[in-house]
């Protein structure tokens, strides 16, 4: 069983989660690359749809990228990158307008703007120009889980102390409103937002100082 | 004309396209660190907003919107979900022109601006302030006056972050918090100011 875990371990698959959703994952830089989607982080539901179409987007535009690297002539490749990303960014807004439209409607044009988004051309550009596709797929797929972490982790706060739900959910007994507690209106305002990630910033500093 | 005033009022202080919708973050954190480069890249910012938002309002109800293609004899095609691929392009080419042109007629302005153009094509507030004119049925003359609020709140939210970044240098900030904490929580005290702003009806 060790022996099994051992080579997992030492597999290239492993490393690249590893590193995208721990090691190399300051939550500084992945803020960078999520910034517009810290707008949707005001409710828990439309937070996971959004880490959902990000995720799935940089996965396959990590697979196609890679599929097409040895076809790709260098000079035009930033162009063919933003056009394999715009597709799969509009297949991703239609499918959400079929069969989600009351979320689309909630998540707006932060959908359409994943375009923008540094991470996703930057894992293109930086892992899958050079790499095979099974192996771009899984990096794809753990930078987008290691995002949506975090975009996950400031809709829970946001949510639960700003309108004391989550996922439409109240979780905030009765009694302790009667007693006096009241929801915290800023969590739901954009400063929440900005605030949850600086204080994110300091407990990791805080974390990774200790080892 | 009231109505143009809202719009303005709006997208500079209480929708303010960067603190309210969080678009525009990446050269926000990178270029907050000096004074006269952030009134700079604000300067672009407002120029390229001005022009292409008004510019991808021509191309999407000419081109793209449903019936948009009547003109060519084409009423039932329905082209807008092509937006997004197409506004990128406007955006890429249109900031490649101005760039050209001003190196043509005004060096100076060239020098200052110059190195910022490359930099906002890839702006999320350009492409963003586009969507949000489609998403709310501006017309041409509200696309402009929304166009140029946007880069006037987002240049007012870049210059008043790297005065206080100036001023920050002097403080005595905890250990883990030093560097992109204590910008977030710095923007957060701005975006709460601005909120303030939200009580102006006209």
């Amino acid at each position: 069983m060790n022996a099994t875990i051992a080579a997992v371990r030492k597999t290239f698959s492993y490393k690249a989660i590893c590193d995208a959703l721990w090691q190399a994952n300051p939550i500084s830089k992945q803020v960078l690359g999520i910034c517009s989607a810290l707008a949707v982080t005001v409710q828990l539901k439309t937070a996971l749809v959004m880490s959902l179409a990000l995720t799935l987007v940089v996965a396959f535009s990590n697979l196609f990228i890679s599929l097409l690297r040895t076809q790709i002539p260098r000079n035009i490749r930033i162009v063919v990158e933003v056009s394999v990303i715009a597709t799969l960014v509009i297949l991703a807004d239609e499918m959400l307008k079929a069969f989600m439209y009351d979320i689309s409607k909630q998540l707006s044009v932060f959908v359409g703007l994943i375009i923008t988004n540094c991470i996703v051309l930057g894992r293109a550009e930086g892992f899958a120009l050079a790499n095979p596709p099974g192996r771009s797929f899984v990096d794809g797929m753990a930078n987008g889980i290691g995002y949506s972490s975090i975009l996950i982790a400031v809709a829970f706060i946001r949510e639960l102390l700003g309108a004391g739900k989550l996922l439409g959910y109240s979780v905030v007994p009765a009694a302790f409103y009667e007693a006096g507690y009241v929801n915290m209106g800023l969590m739901s305002l954009a400063p929440g937002a900005f605030i949850i990630i600086g204080l994110f910033v300091w407990l990791q500093h805080a974390l990774l100082k200790k080892k | 004309m009231e109505n143009l005033i809202n719009i303005a009022l709006n997208s500079i202080f209480v929708g303010n396209i960067l603190l309210a919708y969080f678009l525009g973050m990446c050269s926000f954190l990178a270029v907050s660190k000096n004074l006269q480069t952030a009134t700079g890249l604000g300067f672009a910012v407002i120029f390229v907003l001005a022009i292409t938002t008004p510019a991808n309002w021509l191309v999407y109800h000419y081109l793209l919107a449903p019936g948009a293609l009547t003109w060519a004899g084409l009423p039932l095609v329905n082209l807008s979900y092509l937006k997004l691929i197409l506004f990128i392009a406007v955006i890429a080419a249109m900031v490649q022109g101005v760039e050209m042109v001003i190196d043509r007629y005004s060096p100076a302005l060239y020098n200052a601006l110059g190195v910022f153009l490359p930099l906002i094509t890839v702006n999320c507030a350009i492409l963003g302030a586009s969507l949000f004119m489609v998403e709310r049925n501006y017309s041409f003359v509200e696309s402009v006056v929304y166009g140029t609020g946007s880069g006037v709140g987002w240049m007012l939210a870049i210059v008043s972050m790297a005065a206080i970044q100036k001023k920050l240098k002097y403080a005595d900030v905890p250990e883990g918090l030093q560097g992109f904490g204590i910008s977030m929580i710095t923007t957060g005290l701005i975006a709460m100011a601005f909120m303030l702003f939200s009580g102006i009806t006209l």
